[in-house]
């Protein structure tokens, strides 16, 4: 082990056990800790934008030489270059564009000209919602009423599969009653109220099956962090 | 014995929830330590990974997403490593790619322990190829859909994407003979069977974190080949590996780290167990509790 993952072990065997004091109460050690992770996030986040994003696709439009000189290479340094170099000047002037709207964006942080933090917002839900609204039509509704359309009845090699039916009969009821559930426009009486009464069973289980699964996940990053404190006291010992 | 069973309700009911922490703390610890195994069976939600990878003819395209962060390596470590094994072993073409600016890293590392270690004989360019991160989210799924070299002009050491020989037939999504997604938020998998598969035909499947794996299910069978659901999908995976290429559990025990799924299921197991049987106690405290207060109202 090399004396940087040395250190690296030590800083984060240290850092987990101050955050596992707060089980314990809150204390300074978590506070230390829970504010160096916020701090340390952001910092990491904004870095990555900037050199993911404000670099290449903006500051590099502009000033090509940029790119030359963060490339990981001579030959990727001249390809990226030479790309840009080659567009017209009025593509490369056009990234001007989404350079007003990020200022806009800045204008929250003024008393006066707020305002206009909002065509930039208007702009990123208006793309947003036309780039994902047909995605989601297709795959969460128009796939998804398809994957309903299933027979109740399964026959597999000319006999009668009971699992796969009790299956597909589970889910059509299970949609169909919990669609019923909030459907608000008639009172829920009589069949109508026992379907819609069912409907929030199905809810109620699908809400446990998340729930069980939640806690998976937490008992998982658990073990991750236990595996990893095993593996700073074997370096100790 | 009423008092006996009011005392104990009573106790439940007003425990201390760091005994509840200690009791999962041991209830983790204790089977790590004890090395506690128990037998994992692929389910087939699971299995139609398997299935999928394992059939798909010698050289296949394949395009693996690292869309995760070092938060959910537990769960998503086994995933990776058990997908680019296979993949690697059935001798499949993996282009390694991520919508997440740590999955680039994790992708590294997946690489290193999976390939570098143990596929000796796989020459980077020619059997698999790391384009790492780009910006975009979805609308790098949209960009890479019609146009991938558009968008990877390099890979992520900065070479040029034209120099590599596995590179020459691959311009599209709808090249790839499959996508695996391995991650744990968004854009992740969701984003991959919207813009990607459900789009262009191609067959997505993967693995997610369990908090995720809900969403995803309403998408399995016709939408999604498989998937993986938090650490039990990852040691299912690893299960179906195992039974059918016996070096591949020898491999997975021998590897350090949170790799091994099947064997971070005695403590999840343990510990699932104590959390039902507070959620048991809970209730039935609760319902006592319910008893007595209504025997209170009807002696008033």
């Amino acid at each position: 082990m090399t004396v940087s993952e040395y250190i690296v072990l030590w800083v984060g065997g240290l850092l987990t056990l101050m955050i596992f004091s707060f089980l314990y109460k809150d204390n300074p050690f978590y506070k230390f800790a829970e504010h160096l992770f916020v701090g340390v996030s952001a910092a990491y986040w904004m870095v990555v934008a900037f050199w993911t994003t404000l670099i290449p696709n903006m500051m590099g439009y502009f000033f090509p030489g940029i790119l030359g000189k963060i490339a990981t290479n001579p030959q990727e340094a001249e390809m990226v270059m030479s790309a840009i170099t080659d567009l017209p000047m009025y593509a490369r002037l056009l990234r001007i564009v989404p350079l007003i709207f990020g200022l806009f964006m800045l204008t929250r942080l003024l008393p006066k000209g707020a305002w206009l933090s909002r065509w930039a917002m208007a702009f990123i839900i208006g793309f947003s919602a036309g780039t994902n609204l047909t995605r989601f039509l297709q795959s969460d509704f128009v796939a998804q009423i398809k994957s309903t359309l299933i027979p109740l009845i399964v026959i597999n090699n000319g006999s009668f599969d009971f699992i796969a039916s009790m299956s597909n009969i589970v889910i059509v009821f299970g949609v169909i009653a919990a669609l019923i559930y909030f459907f608000f426009s008639k009172e829920h009486k009589g069949w109508f109220g026992k379907t819609a009464k069912s409907g929030i069973w199905i809810l109620m289980v699908a809400f446990g099956a998340a729930f069980g699964y939640t806690v998976m996940a937490r008992i998982s990053l658990l073990i991750g962090r236990m595996s990893f404190l095993g593996t700073w006291i074997d370096s100790i010992f | 014995m009423a008092n006996k069973e009011t005392n104990f309700v009573d106790r439940m009911q007003k425990l201390d929830r760091r005994v509840i922490f200690v009791l999962i703390w041991l209830a983790v610890v204790i089977p790590m330590l004890m090395k506690l195994e128990f037998p994992v069976r692929p389910s087939p939600v699971v299995e139609g990974i398997f299935d999928k990878v394992e059939s798909l003819p010698s050289g296949s395209i394949v395009l693996m997403s690292f869309d995760y962060g070092p938060a959910t390596v537990p769960e998503n470590e086994p995933m990776g490593d058990a997908l680019l094994y296979h993949c690697m072993l059935k001798n499949h073409k993996v282009y390694i790619m991520a919508l997440w600016p740590t999955g680039e890293a994790e992708a590294n590392r997946a690489i290193e322990r999976v390939i570098t270690n143990k596929f000796l004989d796989k020459r980077y360019g020619k059997d698999y190829i790391q384009l790492g991160f780009k910006a975009g989210n979805q609308g790098l799924i949209n960009a890479i859909y019609s146009d991938l070299k558009g968008m990877y002009t390099t890979d992520a050491a900065g070479v040029d994407i034209n120099t590599f020989a596995m590179m020459k037939d691959v311009n599209k999504l709808t090249d790839f003979d499959i996508i695996l997604g391995v991650c744990s938020g968004r854009p992740g998998l969701k984003e991959w069977v919207q813009f990607a598969g459900d789009r262009g035909n191609i067959p997505v499947a993967g693995g997610v974190t369990a908090v995720e794996a809900p969403l995803l299910y309403p998408y399995y069978p016709s939408q999604l080949l498989g998937l993986m659901g938090g650490l039990q999908g990852a040691a299912e995976l690893q299960a179906a590996l195992g039974n059918k290429y016996p070096e591949y559990t020898e491999y997975v025990k021998a590897s350090a780290g949170s790799v091994n799924a099947v064997r971070n299921m005695g403590p999840q197991t343990i510990a699932h167990l104590v959390i039902i049987f507070f959620v048991v106690i809970g209730n039935i405290g609760f319902f006592i509790q319910q008893r007595r207060k209504k025997q209170e109202r009807v002696g008033l």
